[in-house]
């Protein structure tokens, strides 16, 4: 790689980023508040209300225990919304041919909207984060696992926004796969429980969901306590991550739903 | 089914270049194929000697395209448009902006920039796409016919400005269905219909080879019958018009000796078709295309 390319590459990629980061917080409401307010009612609800009479779960209390679940579940519903909204509305709009006519390679291109989608996930999580601290005491068991499981999780589920993204034909199909596959998933990843309370063959079936990973990584990182081994739970991240990104990659090679 | 059929094309540097042919010839799939957005199944295209496949960094750095549909972000104030374009093609921001000022000035948009581009006109809306075109200064400028919805006025000032890039060096490729616009601006032309290249030729050329034109004549008196007009083909199309073909080997001068010989005094006259538009739709014809 040229000098005068990898200028135009970095170029190129702040643009993309700059781009996604001002979509995003230009919609502040649409983007920002309501992750914020949804995650005030799970506190008040499951963590001041319900949650005295459930009592301790894994040593802590419950709102303590949910606090890192829902901190994450922000993270991954946000991270996937922004690149599967932004880059369908791209496709939708056509404007998606700007960045394909330009001299841009297209890990460049799938670089700038993972970015973007990281910007949100972390920033909602931050917002999500000093709302929690209204309900709860929060401490950080070990900020390396914190921040790495952070982007590590962002970036996956952007490149799993990229590649509804990639496939939707119709504004119905960004929906379909947060719906119907994300948030049951997200939902029985152990955000509310610890898997130790199922039954032996649940808790088999549960470790077949990598976002009981992301999760229980996320909750080591704050409180100390995990389901799953730590370094298990980041291969299988990281796993997801390089699979997603060489098929994304691969889709956009091909053309895929972006070229005739 | 291929949608073109091995063309081969090519355009000299600083051309301005018409591409014609009727709806769903392969107008747009030739510019797709040239600007990345169609995958191409076989063969090469070179830009500036620098080949698509091998150099494609520098050969679409030379490219700007102003496609047949809008395509811009409908949410976007005009001026980040075009200085996210600009990024797209590695000018740092301070040197986007200037550009995107220079541009968006000179095609009367400047004070429209932090308006939401789906406020514009439709000919503004066109007008931002050449600026965001531009704004990397291309060697090559496609026009994918970049005057469709526009009005009179606003299309003349594209003319002229258009004129200007190209006298300013720009190499620039047009599709247009306006034929009168393609014989206005561009000295070369290429017909493609059913995939292939049916005539490539200058423009003068081309023209030279409409065997017959047909004008009309306005006259100042209305006249009860009209004498025989001898080799000229002329017919009454009321009281105060006729029409007249005119072939290769005869001259005018010779048809207004006959009109003075007749006391017939013209007031104006007129092509009865613009002479591209006639010409194009012979070929397309020869070409065995339904009319």
């Amino acid at each position: 790689m040229t000098t005068m390319n990898r200028n135009l590459f970095v170029t190129a990629f702040c643009t993309i980023v700059i781009k996604e980061i001002t979509r995003f917080t230009r919609i502040w409401i649409q983007t920002i508040l309501p992750p914020a307010i949804s995650m005030a009612l799970y506190f008040l609800i499951f963590g001041n209300l319900i949650g005295p009479r459930i009592g301790m779960m894994s040593g802590f209390s419950y709102i303590e225990f949910i606090a890192p679940g829902l901190i994450m579940m922000s993270i991954i519903n946000n991270s996937y919304a922004n690149v599967v909204s932004s880059f369908f509305g791209a496709k939708f709009q056509r404007h998606i041919e700007e960045m394909l006519v330009a001299p841009i390679p297209d890990f460049v291109i799938l670089g700038g909207y993972i970015t973007g989608g990281v910007a949100r996930g972390a920033l909602v999580g931050l917002v999500v984060t000093l709302v929690a601290m209204f309900f709860t005491r929060l401490s950080i068991h070990h900020l390396g696992v914190v921040i790495a499981v952070v982007l590590l999780t962002s970036i996956l589920f952007s490149l799993g926004g990229f590649i509804n993204g990639i496939f939707a034909r119709k504004f119905d199909d960004i929906s379909i796969i947060p719906t119907f596959i994300l948030t049951p998933l997200i939902y029985l990843g152990g955000i509310f429980y610890s898997i130790n309370l199922l039954p032996e063959f649940w808790q088999t079936v549960s470790k077949f969901n990598p976002i009981l990973y992301m999760v229980n990584a996320f909750r080591y990182g704050l409180l100390g306590v995990s389901d799953v081994d730590l370094m298990f739970a980041f291969t299988i991240i990281t796993l997801f991550i390089v699979i997603l990104f060489i098929f994304s990659l691969y889709l956009m090679k091909i053309g895929k739903g972006i070229r005739n | 089914m291929h949608a073109l059929k091995g063309i081969d094309l090519e355009v000299s540097q600083g051309d301005f270049f018409a591409l014609l042919g009727p709806n769903g010839a392969g107008k747009s799939t030739t510019i797709g194929i040239i600007t990345s957005l169609v995958n191409k199944t076989d063969g090469k295209i070179f830009v500036y000697d620098y080949d698509l496949d091998t150099n494609i960094i520098e050969a679409k750095s030379l490219i700007g395209i102003v496609p047949q549909e809008i395509n811009f972000s409908q949410f976007e104030p005009c001026l980040e448009i075009v200085l996210n374009q600009a990024g797209y093609y590695g000018i740092p921001r301070k040197q986007a902006w200037k550009r995107a000022e220079k541009y968006l000035t000179q095609l009367g948009l400047w004070d429209k920039r932090n308006d939401p581009s789906r406020t514009l006109s439709g000919g503004l809306k066109r007008r931002l796409m050449i600026a965001r075109a531009l704004v990397h200064e291309p060697k090559l400028l496609i026009l994918d016919e970049p005057t469709a919805g526009v009005d009179v006025e606003l299309r003349r000032s594209m003319w002229e400005f258009l004129t200007e890039i190209n006298r300013q060096g720009t190499t620039i490729v047009l599709t247009t269905h306006y034929l009168e616009e393609a014989e206005k601006l561009c000295k070369n032309i290429a017909i493609i219909d059913h995939g292939n290249i049916i005539e490539n030729t200058t423009m003068k050329s081309l023209l030279s080879k409409l065997s017959i034109e047909t004008f009309i004549f306005d006259l100042t008196e209305p006249i009860a019958l009209l004498p025989d007009a001898g080799p000229f083909k002329l017919h009454k199309t009321d009281d105060t018009t006729l029409e007249a073909e005119i072939t290769n080997g005869q001259d005018l001068n010779t048809l207004f000796e006959f009109f003075g010989r007749n006391n017939i005094r013209v007031k104006s006259m007129r092509n009865k078709a613009n002479r591209l538009e006639e010409l194009f739709v012979r070929l397309l014809c020869k070409n065995n295309h339904p009319q």
